[in-house]
Parts: C-alpha cells; sequence; structure tokens
C-alpha cells in the first residue's frame, strides 16, 4: 500500500462488541462523507493483538487514532456524536476548504 | 510493615494506598514490586499513570532499585499509561477494554503475580464520563481479583472527609493504607495508617515511615503486647564504685539505664565510661550524640583517660551525631533502629535524649522513647540515656517521662557549698537489686571516673576540697582529743593514787577503833565468863556443904 493518505486512521477494537461495531459503522460513514479518497482506516483488535495497545497509548475501547496528519488525536468512544468527531479529527475546515 | 499488617497486604486481592502528595504512594508500591521480584520472585507489572517509565526507573535508582536490570530479567514489567485530555475527545460510548487489553497482556507475558497501578485517579483527570469510568473501574478490580493477582493501587487524598479524591475507597475495599505526611514544628514526619484490611489482625496506630537509601521502612509505634524474655546477667557500668553502688555487679544485661543531671554534671563522661566498658568486654555498642561530633567525643573522653578511638578502629564501637532538628522524631526512631540492626550492639547509649525534646512534645518524646525501650528490650539490648534536667523539680520528677520507664535511675547532680561546685550522684532506683542508699561524690580526674563516699559530718554533707577540710580538721582534733585525753587520763590516775591513799589511812583508823571495841568486848566477855564460873563454884559449893549437912544428920 506504498500510498500515502492525507488521513490515517487506526480504530482499535477489542472483539465484535457492540459498541466497537458501531463505532466502525459510524467511522466508515463520516469519511465517505467527508474525506473520500483521502483516508485509509486499519482496524486493530486487541483481543488479537495486545501488544499493539502500548504503543497508542490505548485504555479504552474503542479508540479512534488519527495518526496523520500531526498531531495525533485520539477519540474514544463509539463516535455517535458526529459534531464531535469531526471536530476531533479536525475534518470541518478540510471539508469548508473543499 | 508486614508486621503491622499482620503478614504483609491480602493475596489476590486489591489494596488501596492513598495519601497526599510526595508521601510516598509510588515509593511504596515500587517496593512492593521491586521486592516481590527479587525476593520472593513474584514477577510484577507496574502501570504508571504519572511518570513515564524512564522517569520512574531514573527515580527509584536513588534508593538502590535496578528497575532496568530487572525488566530485562523480565521480572517486572513497567507501562506508561498517557492520558492527554487535549489529544482526547470521547464522543458516545466507550469502556476502558483497552486497560484491561494491556494490562492482562502485561501480566500474561510475564507471568506476573503483582500489580501496581499508579495513581489510577488520573483517568479521571483525563476523562469527563465519570459514570462509564467508575463503572470500568468496578469492573477493573473484579477481573483483577478474578486474576488472581495481588494488587496495589494508589490514590491521592481528597479533600475533607473523603481518603481519595474520586471515592476509590469504595471499590477497594479489602486493605486501605493510607499515607500522610505532616509538618510538625517544621520537621516532617511520614506516617502510615491501616484504615481497613478484611480478614487480618492489623494495628489500627499510625505508624511513621522513612524514605531512605534502602527504601521505605515502618516500624510500629509500640510493641503490642509486654512480654520480653529477661536476663538475669550483670554488665558492668564501667565504674567500680557505681557497679557497687548497684549490689557490686553493675546494670542488668538489656535493662534501660538513665542518668539525668544538670549541665557539666558529667553524663557523658558516664556514658562514654559504659560504651568503653561494653567495648572493653568485646561487645558492640552504638553511641548515639545528639550533641556532639564524634571527634569531639573521642577527644574530650581522652582528657578521663578512656580511648574510645581504639574501639572504634577495632569496629566495637559506633558514633552516630545527628543533630535532633536534622528529622523528625520517628525519622530518629527508625534511623536508631536501623542502625541497630545492622550493626547488632549489645549496648547502645544515647546522648542525650533531652536534646529531642526540641523537635516533639514531652509525649511525643516519651512515646518514641517507649517503642526504643521495647524494642531493645526485645533485642536484650543495655541502653543507656542521659538527660539534662533543668534546675527546677518538675523536670526533676519528670525527666521526659521516662523516669518510669527505665529500669535504673542514676542522678547526678551539682552540690554548690562553700564556693565550689561539686558533683553528687545517686541512685533513684534500680529495679530488681540491692543498690545503696547513698549520695557518692562522683569526681572526675584524669584516670576517669571515681565515686568517694561523701562525708557526713556534724555541718551536714560535705564533698570537694570541704570534705578534704573536713578530713584534715578531723586529724588535727583527733590529735587534739588524745592529748587532752592523756591529760584527763593522768588526772584520773592521780586522784585515784590521792584517794587510794586516803583509803589506806581511813582503813588503818578503822582498825584501831575496831581494836579498841574489840578489846572492851573481850574484856567483858571475860568477865562474864569469870562471873559465870565464880557463880558455879558458889553454887557448887554449896550444895556439897548442904550434903555433909545431911550425912552428918544421917549418921545421927
Amino acid at each position: 500500500m506504498g500510498k500515502s493518505y492525507k488521513y490515517e486512521l487506526r480504530l482499535y477494537i477489542a472483539g465484535k462488541t457492540p459498541k466497537s461495531t458501531t463505532a466502525l459503522t459510524n467511522l466508515q460513514k463520516y469519511c465517505e462523507e467527508h474525506l473520500q479518497g483521502q483516508y485509509k482506516i486499519e482496524v486493530i483488535d486487541l483481543l488479537k493483538q495486545p501488544q499493539l495497545a502500548e504503543g497508542d497509548q490505548i485504555f479504552a475501547i474503542p479508540t479512534l487514532v488519527r495518526k496523520v496528519p500531526e498531531p495525533i488525536r485520539k477519540i474514544i468512544g463509539d463516535l455517535s456524536n458526529e459534531e464531535k468527531v469531526l471536530v476531533g479529527l479536525d475534518i470541518r475546515p478540510v471539508k469548508m476548504q473543499l | 510493615m508486614d508486621e503491622i499488617t499482620g503478614g504483609g497486604i491480602p493475596t489476590g486481592r486489591p489494596t488501596l494506598i492513598c495519601g497526599e502528595a510526595g508521601s510516598g504512594k509510588t515509593l511504596l508500591s515500587l517496593e512492593f514490586i521491586v521486592r516481590g521480584a527479587m525476593e520472593f520472585n513474584e514477577p510484577g507489572v507496574f502501570m504508571a499513570f504519572e511518570e513515564k517509565a524512564e522517569e520512574l526507573a531514573m527515580n527509584v535508582a536513588s534508593i538502590g532499585f535496578d528497575l532496568k536490570k530487572l525488566q530485562k530479567e523480565n521480572k517486572i514489567r513497567l507501562d506508561y499509561v498517557h492520558i492527554d485530555r487535549s489529544e482526547i475527545e470521547e464522543t458516545g460510548e466507550y469502556d476502558l477494554e483497552g486497560l484491561f487489553i494491556r494490562l492482562g497482556y502485561a501480566i500474561d507475558s510475564i507471568g506476573a503475580k503483582r500489580v501496581v497501578m499508579d495513581t489510577i485517579e488520573n483517568l479521571f483527570a483525563g476523562l469527563t464520563n465519570q459514570g462509564i469510568l467508575r463503572a470500568e473501574l468496578r469492573r477493573l478490580f473484579q477481573w483483577l481479583k478474578e486474576k488472581g493477582v495481588t494488587a496495589v493501587i494508589t490514590g491521592e487524598r481528597g479533600d475533607g472527609p473523603s481518603l481519595t479524591r474520586q471515592g476509590l475507597e469504595e471499590y477497594v475495599s479489602d486493605c486501605v493504607i493510607l499515607l500522610d505526611h505532616r509538618v510538625i514544628n517544621q520537621i516532617s514526619t511520614r506516617r502510615l495508617r491501616i484504615i481497613k484490611y478484611r480478614g487480618s489482625v492489623h494495628g489500627t496506630n499510625e505508624y511513621p515511615f522513612m524514605i531512605d537509601e534502602d527504601g521505605l521502612s515502618v516500624l510500629p509505634v509500640t510493641s503490642l503486647i509486654l512480654a520480653k524474655d529477661v536476663s538475669i546477667q550483670r554488665i558492668s557500668s564501667g565504674i567500680p564504685a557505681l557497679d557497687n553502688m548497684l549490689g557490686g555487679k553493675g546494670f542488668f544485661r538489656g535493662s534501660s539505664v538513665l542518668v539525668s543531671g544538670t549541665a557539666g554534671t558529667g553524663k557523658t563522661s558516664i556514658a562514654a565510661c559504659f560504651a568503653n566498658a561494653a567495648c572493653e568486654r568485646g561487645e558492640r555498642c552504638i553511641y548515639f550524640a545528639f550533641e556532639e561530633s564524634p571527634n569531639q567525643i573521642i577527644r574530650n573522653m581522652r582528657s578521663i583517660d578512656i580511648n574510645l578511638q581504639k574501639h572504634v578502629d577495632a569496629g566495637l564501637l559506633e558514633l552516630h551525631a545527628a543533630r535532633p532538628t536534622l528529622q523528625g522524631l520517628e525519622q530518629h526512631l527508625v534511623v536508631i533502629h536501623k542502625q541497630i540492626r545492622r550493626f547488632k550492639p549489645r549496648a547502645v547509649v544515647l546522648d542525650p535524649i533531652t536534646n529531642l525534646i526540641s523537635i516533639g512534645s514531652v509525649g511525643e518524646v516519651k512515646g518514641m522513647l517507649v517503642r526504643l525501650i521495647d524494642f531493645l528490650m526485645e533485642e536484650q539490648i543495655t541502653v543507656m540515656f542521659t538527660a539534662l534536667t533543668l534546675n527546677s523539680v518538675v523536670s526533676e520528677q519528670t525527666d521526659e517521662g521516662v523516669s518510669s520507664l527505665v529500669d535504673a535511675w542514676l542522678l547526678v547532680r551539682d552540690i554548690e557549698f562553700n564556693g565550689e561546685r561539686n558533683r553528687g550522684m545517686y541512685i533513684m532506683k534500680s529495679r530488681g537489686m540491692k543498690h545503696s542508699n547513698q549520695v557518692r561524690e562522683f569526681i572526675i580526674t584524669d584516670k576517669g571516673i571515681d565515686l568517694v563516699d561523701v562525708y557526713l559530718g556534724p555541718e551536714g554533707v560535705l564533698t570537694g576540697s570541704a570534705r578534704e577540710a573536713q578530713k584534715l580538721q578531723e586529724q588535727t582534733g583527733l590529735a587534739l582529743r588524745s592529748n587532752a585525753l592523756n591529760m584527763k587520763d593522768r588526772e584520773i590516775d592521780r586522784k585515784r593514787k590521792m584517794l587510794e591513799a586516803q583509803i589506806a589511812n581511813l582503813k588503818t583508823e578503822f582498825e584501831s577503833v575496831e581494836d579498841e571495841l574489840n578489846k572492851v568486848y573481850v574484856e567483858e566477855e571475860l568477865i562474864k565468863k569469870i562471873a559465870g564460873s565464880n557463880r558455879d563454884e558458889m553454887v557448887r559449893m554449896r550444895q556439897e556443904k548442904g550434903r555433909s549437912d545431911n550425912k552428918k544428920q544421917k549418921k545421927k
């Protein structure tokens, strides 16, 4: 996947819990809406790869981490509040630029 | 620590350590992990919410823990959880499963038996949804219990009556330890209290503890029981004359001796003598000085022919000097404990305990000394305290209130008389042995310390040169008296001779009178006799005449 995206997002979940699923669905929805083609979503299941939790300082589940662009931002919760997610990911201005 | 909790903190259950900032929570929990890893081979996970792993390692390196090495050996795992509110947005429902997973992973990766979560309350600072947090924490503790790991959780002490800011004690209810950092008279003391401990007998008092290069140490305020072995062995006080006063044998081993007196009465000298005697017996001795530096003591004692340097070089004597204000009372006590445990002496000197009063109230000093005495008695260590008494009746009675605790109490006092000051010493009490009730004069010479009987003359108790003068006076008096006696003797002799002559005179006089009287008596007797015989003669003659007359008549 050598291509670099403007937004690199990582979603940490732990198994297929309702919260995780909701979060993933919400995230995909927002990204499609606002960042079409500019993003990459990586889903990490901590039940399968627990050692990855330390790297991104994950303590809550689900957590969305914005790796790129810097600085790293984290959003925890099921991402049900679109407004907050977009502010948290700093996406609003991007859309306005478009 | 294990002693007061009745065997350590509960295995497989969470313990809460709460306290103010800087009260040593992190250190206590870290020590728990490190000791577990090093001594009991129980690997541990340290989850830090406050300090980074490297910072932690650096901080505790100063008290002798090598975290990096332990980490390499897979005995300890440090996990730093960074929570930065500015990086985090919360939307909707979430849980702390991530934390669980991390912790679970860390535990499983090294097979940890012990877990520490250092200031879990930082979570509260980073996250706003308290409802979720509380529920999750409850779940976390439950989960830890199920995992069977021994957990230690630290928490900041909150305002008001609550023990922790977030009321963590509601969740972690198996054992709660409170650390406190109090400043009294500009000296801070760390204290520890076990608030609750399910299923264990524990001390409920506040226990002082301290942090030094060996980590954290706690000591009980008082031992719970008064059941100590006692020794009947006697040891010398180092002053032969004093031993004589104590029934000829000195103090009991393991007893406590208080030497009190006003300034300059030679308390330190007595203490040095005692230490010297212990070392001469080949026993180890620690001298805690709160007034003079070790070198000062050694130099000063040389002037009375006590060579302490020799014992220091031989490793028998250790001198520890510290200003009382250096640290709190409890810290002093902890230091003393540690030194004693390390050096294992048979005799201990504390000179003087009075100075301790400057950093604590009388009650506190007494409490400290009670603990110290208890400890020393248990270890069968003989202790000598010196105490400065002020020139007032009250302090002489109380003496930091330890006079009732000690086994023997020597009082050294000034006797000011005749333009000079002399030292008198007497034994106020000495439990379990015969002791002299007399005041002895206590003299410090360049040969050491000695006691002499004070002179009890017609003018009262005399000491010093007055005593010498009195002795001389007595000698002259004796000569004079013997002279007078001689003269009297001679006079009596003369009188006797005179009387004897008179008696002889009277005797001869009496004899002549007696003779005279005898003469008369003899004469009278003679007369009586002669008269008697004459009468008989007459009677006889008359009878004979009558008979012849009768014959004549018959014949007729």
